[in-house]
C-alpha cells in the first residue's frame, strides 16, 4: 500500500462530513463489493446453518446498525476469530476487526453479566488469571481436573464441555525455570530478543519455551523474559474488551520500552504474535503500539530473516525415532502472518524429519469455542478435513505452532504433538 | 542471507501459478508471493484463449492470432506460447476440450452462450453444440442463477430444447446458506430430513435427495444442468450418483463468485505446485524492491516489518484493475510494486465511453513488454533487464470482451517462467 493509501484509510483521520462524528469502520465497509470470498473461507459456515459467515458478521451488519436496527445479531458469537476471513478479502476489508468490534459491543450492551454464558466465556478467556494458581499446585490441578466429577460440574454447570482433557499444568512453569537458571545465558550487545512466551508455554508447555530459549542463544542471541500477561487473544474471541485491553496496555508498555532499548520481540505462539501484529494496532493507539507490531516476529521467522537458518538445518540432523514423518498443521492465524508454509519449508531440509502438510482446513478449536459445549460438535465438524489427512501420515506425531490447535490435533488422533522450535532444538543445540 | 530463491513470482492467480510451475519444471528454485487469495474464485474455472474479435465470435483461435493489434500480448507468445500454456494446464486439470483447436460453446448461467477452449469435465455434457435436450435446474437460494430465464434465453440460440425450473434446496438449510456450504453437504452426502409418512420423518443422503426432488420434472430431457455447486471436494462422485439416480447425464453450469470451479481449480493447481516443489509464501503484500538497473529482493511488508525475499529473476504477476496489480488516481495509472511505466491518456475523460459496452481505453490498461516479457519504460526500454511481467498486469487487450483472460495468464506464465528459468541457468 503506498503512504497515501495508508493516509487515506486511518480511520481516526476522517470524519463523517454530515455529522463530524469520526467514520471508524465506514471505509472498510465500503471497501466490500460482496464477492463473498470471505464466506466461502470461513470454516464454521461451512458447517454450522445457523451462521450467516463473515460478510454478513462485518460490512453488512455495520451498515444496517447505521439505521433503526441498532442490535447485534448474537451470531457473531459464533465466529470463532480464525480471522481466516482476513486472509482471503481481494480488498482489504478490516473482517476480523469489525468481528471483535461488534462481539465487544454484543457482550457490552446486549449479553446479561449474569448469564451463565458471560461468566463461562469470562473464565475461559481469563485463562491467564487462573493459570498461576492451578501452577501453584499443578499435581493437585490435574488430578481434579481430570476427574469424572468435576467434568460433569464443568458441562452442567458451566457449559464447558466434558468430552476434552484439560491440558496438564507443568510442574515447573517456563519462569520459575528461567529464574532458577539465573536468566540469559548469553550477553550481547548487537543481538537481543524480547520473548513473549504467552500463558499456555508458560504454564502448560515450558518445554517449547525452554527451546526457544536454547535456540535463540545458540545463534547468540541474548534473551529478556519481561513480566507480560496474556495476548489477549481468548478476550478477543469472546468480545471481554476491558479484560483484553487492560492485558494490552500492560504488554504493550512493558514490550515498546523494550523495543527502544534495540530488543526485537519473538512469540513462539503463532496467536500471540498474531495479537501483538495485528489486534493490538487494530483496537489500541496506546504509545508504542505501532512500534511493538512492527518489530514483533515469530521465532522461525525471525531466525529465518536474521541467520542461515535453513544452512544450519541442511548440517544436522535429528533423532528420526523421536521426530520422523511429522503431521503438520498450519494454524488459520499462522496462515493470516504468511506463515504457512514455513515449517514444512525449512524442516524438509533436516535430516531424520519428513514434514507433511495436512491440508488448509481449519482445526475447528479455535482457542476456548471448543471447549464450550454448544459448539464442540461444531468444533470437530470443522477438525474432520485435518484429522483424516493426519491419519493418512504414517506416523503417530503431529506438529503445530499453536498450543489449541495441538490440542484439538490431540484430542481428535490421539497423535503426541510437538512444535517445531523443539525440532530445531534438538537439531541445532548440543543437549 | 536469509531467504533466497532463483525465481521470485509476485502473484499467486493463474499467470503467477503457471509461471512458477513452468519455472519449477525447468529446474529452479521457485518462490511464489501472494498477498491474498487468487481471484480464481471469481472466474467460471473456464479456459478461454480467444473468444471474439472486435464483435466477431471466433471459431478457432490459432487462426485469429494474426488478426490481433501489434501490442497484444498474444503477438509476444505466439501460437506456440498459447499451446504450451494449454498444454500446462492439461498436465494440471483434466479438462475436456483439448481433442480439437475450435472453441467449444459453453452455455452460461446467464443464458447465452460463451466460446472457450478448455472447461470442466463437469461442464462437458452441457455443451450447446450437443444436440440433446435439456432441463436446467435452479434453486431458490442459489439466486445467481434463475433456471427458467437462462433456459428462455438459451432456446434462442441452441439446436435443442431447454427447460428450466427453480425447485427448492433441500432440507431446511438456511434461506442464505453459503454455496459452499451446500457443496460441502453433497460432497459429504450429509443425510438429509424428508418427510416421512405421518409422524414419522425419514433420512436421505443429499445426492439421492436431490435426485428424487428433480424426476418429477425430468419428461423428455436426456441431460441436466445445475449450477456449479456439485461439490467442492468430490464433484465427480456426486455428479455421478444423482446422474445414476436420473438415468440422465448431468452437467454443471459455471456460475459467478463465488466459483467452486475456479476453487477446485485452485486447489489442483496448489497441488501440482507443491509437487514441483515451489516455495509458497503467502499472506502479505510485496510493496517494494532493492535494486536500481538489476532487482535483487522484493519487500514483503507484514504490519510494517519490512521481509525482504531475494532472488535472480523476478516475475509480476499481479493481475490487472481487480486483482490490484494495477492502480489509478486522478493522476494517472500506476504499477505499484515496481512502478513501471503504464501508457494512458493525460485527460482522464479519454479513459473511458459513454455506453457500458462500448470500447474502453480502461480496460486495455496495464505494463506493455518486449518480446521477452520485459516491462517496457516510457521510452521503450526494459525497466529491469531481470523483471518479466504476465497475465492481467499486462496492457492492450480487454479480456472482458475478447474471452481471453486465463488463456493469457497461462501463455504469457508459461514463457516467461521458461525464460525466467532459462537466464538463471546459462
Amino acid at each position: 500500500m503506498s503512504e497515501k493509501e495508508v493516509e487515506r484509510r486511518d480511520p481516526t483521520e476522517l470524519q463523517d462530513v454530515f455529522t463530524g462524528e469520526s467514520m471508524d469502520l465506514r471505509p472498510g465497509s465500503d471497501d466490500c463489493y460482496k464477492c463473498s470470498t470471505c464466506d466461502t473461507e470461513c470454516p464454521v459456515a461451512e458447517v454450522d446453518d445457523d451462521f450467516p459467515g463473515p460478510k454478513f458478521q462485518g460490512p453488512e451488519q455495520w451498515r444496517l446498525k447505521r439505521k433503526d436496527d441498532h442490535d447485534i445479531d448474537d451470531s457473531v458469537m459464533s465466529c470463532s476469530n480464525c480471522m481466516r476471513c482476513d486472509n482471503v478479502c481481494p480488498s482489504e476489508v478490516p473482517l476480523s476487526q469489525m468481528h471483535n468490534t461488534a462481539r465487544g459491543e454484543y457482550v457490552e450492551s446486549q449479553m446479561s453479566k449474569l448469564s451463565r454464558e458471560y461468566i463461562r466465556n469470562r473464565i475461559l478467556s481469563n485463562y491467564g488469571r487462573l493459570a498461576p494458581l492451578a501452577a501453584r499446585f499443578p499435581r493437585l490441578t490435574n488430578f481434579v481436573m481430570g476427574l469424572s466429577v468435576t467434568k460433569f460440574v464443568n458441562e452442567k454447570v458451566m457449559g464447558i464441555t466434558g468430552e476434552r482433557e484439560f491440558p496438564e499444568f507443568a510442574t515447573e512453569t517456563f519462569t520459575d525455570w528461567w529464574t532458577k537458571r539465573g536468566g540469559a545465558n548469553v550477553q550481547n550487545e548487537e543481538k537481543r530478543v524480547a520473548y513473549f512466551h504467552g500463558d499456555y508455554s508458560n504454564y502448560n508447555t515450558p518445554e517449547v519455551a525452554k527451546a526457544m530459549v536454547r535456540v535463540f542463544e545458540s545463534f547468540g542471541y541474548e534473551i529478556v523474559v519481561p513480566e507480560q500477561r496474556c495476548s489477549g487473544t481468548p478476550m478477543f474471541a469472546n468480545g471481554m474488551m476491558d479484560d483484553a485491553r487492560r492485558a494490552a496496555k500492560f504488554n504493550i508498555e512493558t514490550f515498546a520500552a523494550l523495543v527502544e532499548q534495540g530488543y526485537d520481540v519473538i512469540c513462539s505462539c503463532t496467536s500471540c504474535s498474531m495479537a501483538l501484529r495485528q489486534e493490538y494496532p487494530e483496537l489500541y493507539s496506546f504509545d508504542g503500539t505501532a512500534k511493538v507490531a512492527a518489530n514483533t516476529f515469530e521465532a522461525l521467522e525471525y531466525l529465518r530473516i536474521h541467520e542461515d537458518l535453513e544452512g544450519e538445518l541442511a548440517d544436522s540432523s535429528v533423532p528420526e525415532s523421536e521426530f520422523g514423518e511429522l503431521a503438520y498443521h498450519a494454524p488459520c492465524h499462522a496462515r493470516n502472518q504468511g506463515l504457512d508454509g514455513q515449517a514444512v519449508e525449512l524442516l524438509s531440509a533436516l535430516d531424520g524429519t519428513d514434514p507433511v502438510d495436512v491440508g488448509d482446513s481449519c482445526s475447528g478449536i479455535s482457542g476456548t469455542y471448543g471447549w464450550k459445549s454448544e459448539k464442540y460438535d461444531t468444533s470437530m465438524k470443522i477438525g474432520e478435513e485435518m484429522f483424516e489427512h493426519m491419519e493418512d501420515v504414517e506416523n503417530e506425531t503431529g506438529m503445530t505452532e499453536c498450543p489449541t490447535c495441538a490440542m484439538q490435533m490431540n484430542h481428535g488422533t490421539g497423535y503426541e504433538i510437538r512444535h517445531p522450535l523443539e525440532v530445531l532444538d534438538s537439531a541445532l543445540v548440543d543437549a | 542471507m536469509a531467504i533466497e530463491d532463483d525465481v521470485v513470482v509476485v502473484g499467486g492467480g493463474l499467470a503467477g501459478m503457471a509461471t512458477a510451475l513452468s519455472a519449477a519444471q525447468d529446474g529452479s528454485r521457485v518462490r511464489l508471493l501472494s498477498h491474498k487469495e487468487s481471484t480464481l474464485r471469481f472466474a467460471s474455472g473456464l479456459i478461454d484463449v480467444l473468444g471474439y474479435v472486435g464483435s466477431e465470435i471466433v471459431s478457432n483461435p490459432f487462426e485469429t492470432i494474426s488478426q490481433l493489434p501489434d501490442e497484444h500480448p498474444y503477438r509476444r507468445v505466439g501460437e506456440d506460447g498459447i499451446r504450451d500454456g494449454l498444454a500446462l494446464i492439461d498436465s494440471v486439470t483434466d479438462y475436456a476440450g483439448g481433442h480439437t483447436d475450435r472453441n467449444a460453446l459453453v452455455p452460461t448461467f446467464g443464458g447465452t452462450v460463451k466460446p472457450t477452449a478448455r472447461y470442466p469435465k463437469h461442464t462437458a455434457p452441457g455443451l450447446a453444440s450437443d444436440e440433446r435436450d435439456a432441463l436446467l435446474v435452479g434453486f431458490e437460494t442459489v439466486v445467481d442463477f434463475d433456471a427458467p430465464l437462462a433456459a428462455e434465453h438459451l432456446a434462442e440460440t441452441v439446436p435443442f430444447d431447454v427447460r428450466g425450473i427453480t425447485l427448492q434446496f433441500l432440507g431446511d438449510f438456511r434461506t442464505d446458506a453459503r454455496v459452499t456450504r451446500l457443496a460441502h453437504a453433497l460432497d459429504e452426502n450429509e443425510r438429509i430430513e424428508v418427510g416421512g409418512r405421518g409422524s414419522v420423518s425419514e433420512s436421505v443422503p443429499a445426492r439421492i435427495a436431490l435426485a428424487e426432488r428433480v424426476k418429477p420434472h425430468l419428461g423428455d430431457a436426456e441431460r441436466v444442468g445445475f449450477p456449479a455447486i456439485l461439490g467442492e471436494e468430490h464433484p465427480d462422485e456426486v455428479r455421478a450418483t444423482i446422474g445414476r439416480k436420473l438415468g440422465v447425464e448431468v452437467f454443471e453450469i459455471p456460475m459467478g463468485t463465488p466459483s467452486l470451479p475456479g476453487m477446485r481449480l485452485e486447489a489442483e493447481f496448489e497441488t501440482a505446485l507443491r509437487e514441483a516443489g515451489v516455495r509458497t509464501t503467502t499472506g502479505n503484500p510485496v510493496v517494494d524492491f532493492e535494486g536500481t538497473d538489476e532487482i535483487s529482493a522484493v519487500i514483503v511488508e507484514r504490519n510494517s516489518a519490512r521481509i525482504p525475499f531475494h532472488g535472480e529473476q523476478f516475475v509480476l504477476a499481479t493481475g490487472g484493475l481487480v486483482g490490484k496489480g494495477i492502480d489509478s488516481d486522478r493522476s494517472g495509472v500506476r504499477e505499484p510494486v515496481f512502478d513501471c511505466h503504464v501508457p494512458a491518456p493525460e485527460n482522464r475523460y479519454d479513459w473511458f465511453e459513454d455506453g457500458a459496452f462500448d470500447d474502453h481505453r480502461f480496460a486495455r490498461f496495464g505494463v506493455r513488454v518486449d518480446d521477452e516479457l520485459r516491462p517496457l519504460d516510457s521510452a521503450g526500454s526494459p525497466e529491469f533487464h531481470n523483471l518479466r511481467a504476465v497475465g492481467g498486469v499486462l496492457g492492450g487487450y480487454d479480456f472482458a470482451a475478447e474471452k481471453s483472460g486465463s488463456g493469457i495468464s497461462l501463455a504469457t506464465g508459461v514463457v516467461a517462467g521458461r525464460n525466467a528459468s532459462d537466464e538463471v541457468n546459462l
